[in-house]
């Protein structure tokens, strides 16, 4: 009996990815999500602009490519053309937390009923190692080559604590795929996210956290490590809204 | 009895499985090259897998597959 084998909703193109890059395990588990609900065939993907601009060659569902941010309002004008399609963004933070900030922010607000997988790194991945909005206090990157100076360049933006402050969303989670447990909890996160859109219920967000290997100079494993020891105690995992958990 | 199957040629030996494994049964091919240029992974000593499909979840280009 299989345990484990490559869910249907990816195609059989090999990923571009660099080795050891958590993209690849985040694709998955939106993948394994589509597929355990039963949905491939009326789910459209929005594919953002950054390292997952080729998203669309790898799910086997319907997707559009969104100019860079814009995915959450490309996913609405798709949502309320299409209700009854399952909608997703897949987005970065670079095209999430930056350009698309307004997009987010206000899908948010107005409870658009989306699925948006946001996946933090903090760094500019494609583009080869910027500054990202989500960039930590003192990491060194491409253009903050002595670490981030918090007195110049501001702080990091906590997106789920941002939206946890609007009435709009209706479930914000922020998850890490570093280890495996973690990695079954993002997969049982996701999975939510897309029920409550079936349910009707209205915007959810995933904020996966995620590395860079190749831009923050590691080896995968040691990058793995570097996000326990640095990311997590700045992005603390847990559940920032519920709404269906506030109302009982 | 678990079995498990790589797709050697996608494989990018980033190492995560390697890591992933409770029992340490994974390594990193030291004579083998795949098409991709990189040494896949291969398994040491298939009796003692236990089947747990860690290796597989934590392989980020979804190579591995799990049989039990």
């Amino acid at each position: 009996m299989k345990v484990f084998e490559k869910p249907k909703a990816l195609t059989d193109a090999p990923f571009h990815y660099c080795p050891g890059c958590t993209h690849g395990i985040i694709h998955r588990l939106v993948a394994e999500a589509i597929d355990e609900l039963g949905i491939e065939g009326k789910t459209i993907g929005v594919a953002p602009v950054g390292c997952a601009v080729m998203a669309y060659n790898y799910f086997a569902c319907d997707m559009i490519e969104a100019a860079h941010g814009r995915a959450p309002a490309v996913a609405t004008g798709v949502k309320r053309s299409c209700p009854d399609n399952i909608v997703f963004t897949y987005q970065g933070d670079g095209d999430l937390a930056s350009i698309g900030m307004a997009e987010t922010v206000h899908s948010a607000a107005r409870n658009e009923n989306i699925t948006v997988i946001f996946v933090n790194n903090a760094i500019y991945g494609m583009t080869g190692g910027q500054m990202a909005p989500t960039s930590l206090p003192g990491q060194v990157t491409q253009t903050s080559p002595y670490g981030r100076d918090v007195n110049h360049c501001g702080y990091p933006v906590k997106v789920c604590e941002m939206l946890a402050q609007l009435e709009g969303p209706e479930y914000l989670e922020r998850v890490a795929v570093n280890n495996v447990a973690n990695i079954r909890k993002a997969g049982k996160a996701i999975k939510k996210a897309f029920e409550n859109q079936i349910n009707k219920k209205g915007f959810s967000l995933i904020e996966v956290v995620s590395t860079c290997p190749t831009n923050w100079g590691m080896k995968p494993t040691d990058a793995l490590k570097w996000l326990d020891e640095n990311m997590l105690p700045y992005y603390p995992l847990g559940v920032y809204k519920d709404r269906s958990k506030e109302e009982k | 009895m678990a079995k498990l199957t790589f797709e050697t040629d996608l494989c990018k030996g980033c190492g995560l499985c390697v890591n992933a494994c409770p029992k340490n049964l994974l390594v990193l091919s030291k004579d083998k090259i795949n098409l991709k240029g990189h040494s896949p992974v291969e398994i040491t000593d298939e009796a003692a897998c236990i089947g747990c499909a860690s290796c597989a979840i934590m392989c980020p280009d979804c190579i591995i597959t799990v049989e039990r």
